[in-house]
């Protein structure tokens, strides 16, 4: 009886909001929030003559420091949707792995290959229900039955369907690229060309972006996900080795336990 | 005051703020990293000089490491127009001094000079971390860090800047053979360890700080003079 109660309790969904009162009490006597870990990002998508390609680099932050040199911010949504992600990690990670099961089950109950504009909805209701608070920036990329679609969508739950979208702390560094390059119908090796050129202008110029550059290219019954597409920052070679000689760490005390007696095979 | 304390003062001072609506900034943190390596005969100093404002690059090649004219080097930390205005009156002090004594200053006397210039501004400090390297009388590597009001300490190796929480803890265990078993901390590195140690900082640092890259600056002071050398590092 107790367990059940316990299960159920555990088991309702959504977020709590318990502690919401007493952290602003701490916050008001000075208290510091801890952070989440922000992927101070590049993220871009265009759409070229055949379908759409994302964009994204590889740099997850916490505050200066680097925490992830190599992160995927191009999320699975759909055998025909991904979506990159800005900003907060973990929302970015649990609001594409919510609207992808959401997805599956539109799937498996209508029969068909669900739309991009259903993926875009889901998450814009998501996120303008918690009214920015899941701190998520999104560019959703897809094709579907009408065609390919690519939209940007803002943390507050605002969505823009554009030709071509940056997103992220390098959105500007990325988006002077598309300014000053995109055009109508472009090749899909033009158009892959252009988004390398955007991330990399993100990750050279914003502090916030880094590393490598991640593709994905999605046409009509095609998907084509290329991790680390471009690796302009590869670590140099360490000027020595910094091995040191077994024993080098202090120990005070050495104490041997027995913890299996071995067996007399011999006889 | 204690050392580490006011560097954090200043490190937080403008943003734990709360009414920073139309309030004058005098101060900016440019980013950046430092560090320098006493030996028996020399002293190498190394930074990087990329120049950056928040999640911007001011520049990729602004040099924070300084030749001063009686071949000490004086490197930086902190905010770079304070940096630049702090060389500037420590040469101009400099050249008063051969004027009046006829004589260059020895590193010690610039050491001092630097503490007292920077106590000069208690009340409205230069917002720089220098470490300053030279020579001293008997010609081993003399190596001088302060905090931004003067705090002045001779050391044989130092970190300061946006990498210094990295570097500084490898320092200690290379250089300082911390952590060591049966190692003498008093022994001092030969000259091609130390520039080795120093580079790998810097390509460790880069790799996990935002504010540290571009360029890496290295002067290697000896009894012959003063050598630099520019070498790359990532621009990411």
């Amino acid at each position: 009886m107790l367990a059940q109660a316990e299960h159920q309790q555990q088991s309702a969904a959504g977020f709590k909001f318990d502690n919401v009162k007493r952290n602003q009490l701490l916050t008001g006597k000075g208290f510091k929030q801890s952070t989440a870990t922000k992927t101070g990002t590049t993220i871009v998508g265009l759409i070229y003559k055949d379908g759409v390609v994302l964009g994204a680099d590889t740099r997850a932050t916490a505050d200066t420091i680097v925490a992830d040199k190599n992160c995927e911010k191009i999320h699975y949504l759909a055998p025909n949707m991904y979506c990159c992600g800005a900003g907060t990690a973990a929302d970015t990670e649990f609001t594409t792995n919510m609207v992808s099961s959401q997805i599956a089950l539109h799937s498996l109950n209508t029969g068909r290959e669900a739309r991009v504009a259903t993926a875009m909805t889901m998450l814009k209701h998501h996120l303008f229900r918690h009214q920015g608070y899941i701190g998520a920036a999104l560019v959703l990329g897809g094709y579907d039955i009408t065609g390919p679609h690519l939209y940007s969508i803002a943390p507050h739950g605002s969505t823009d369907k554009l030709p071509f979208v940056t997103m992220g702390s390098g959105s500007l560094a990325a988006m002077s690229m598309f300014e000053s390059r995109w055009r109508p119908n472009m090749s899909r090796d033009e158009a892959v060309e252009l988004v390398k050129d955007a991330i990399e202008a993100g990750i050279f110029n914003d502090l916030g972006s880094g590393s490598n550059v991640d593709i994905c290219i999605l046409t009509q019954g095609n998907v084509e996900y290329v991790r680390g597409y471009s690796r302009p920052n590869e670590r140099v070679e360490k000027e020595q080795s910094y091995r040191f000689p077994r024993g080098t760490t202090e120990f005070y005390v050495t104490k041997t336990t027995e913890t299996a007696t071995a067996m007399d095979t011999s006889a | 005051m204690d050392f580490v304390g006011i560097q954090q003062e200043f490190a937080h001072a403008p943003a734990t703020e709360r009414h920073t609506h139309n309030r004058w900034e005098p101060y900016v943190d440019n980013g950046g990293t430092s560090l320098a390596i006493a030996g028996a005969d020399y002293v190498i100093v190394a930074s990087d000089a990329r120049q950056s404002n928040g999640f911007n690059i001011n520049s990729r090649y602004d040099p924070k490491a300084f030749h001063l004219s009686n071949n000490a080097i004086l490197a930086t930390a902190g905010y770079a127009a304070d940096a630049k205005r702090l060389v500037e009156v420590l040469e101009q002090n400099a050249q008063m001094y051969y004027h009046k004594h006829d004589r260059v200053m020895k590193t010690s006397a610039m050491a001092q000079m630097l503490s007292n210039t920077l106590y000069g501004r208690r009340f409205f400090p230069y917002y720089v971390f220098p470490i300053l390297a030279g020579l001293d009388n008997e010609g081993k590597g003399a190596l001088y860090c302060y905090d931004p009001v003067g705090n002045m300490e001779r050391v044989v190796y130092q970190s300061f800047g946006s990498a210094s929480a990295l570097v500084q803890p490898f320092l200690d265990n290379v250089v300082g053979f911390k952590n060591q078993r049966g190692a003498d901390p008093a022994r001092l590195l030969e000259r091609d360890q130390a520039l080795k140690i120093a580079v790998d900082a810097f390509t460790g640092a880069t790799e996990r700080d935002i504010y540290t890259g571009d360029w890496l600056d290295i002067f290697i002071v000896d009894r012959n003079g003063v050598t630099h050398e520019k070498r790359e590092l990532k621009h990411d």
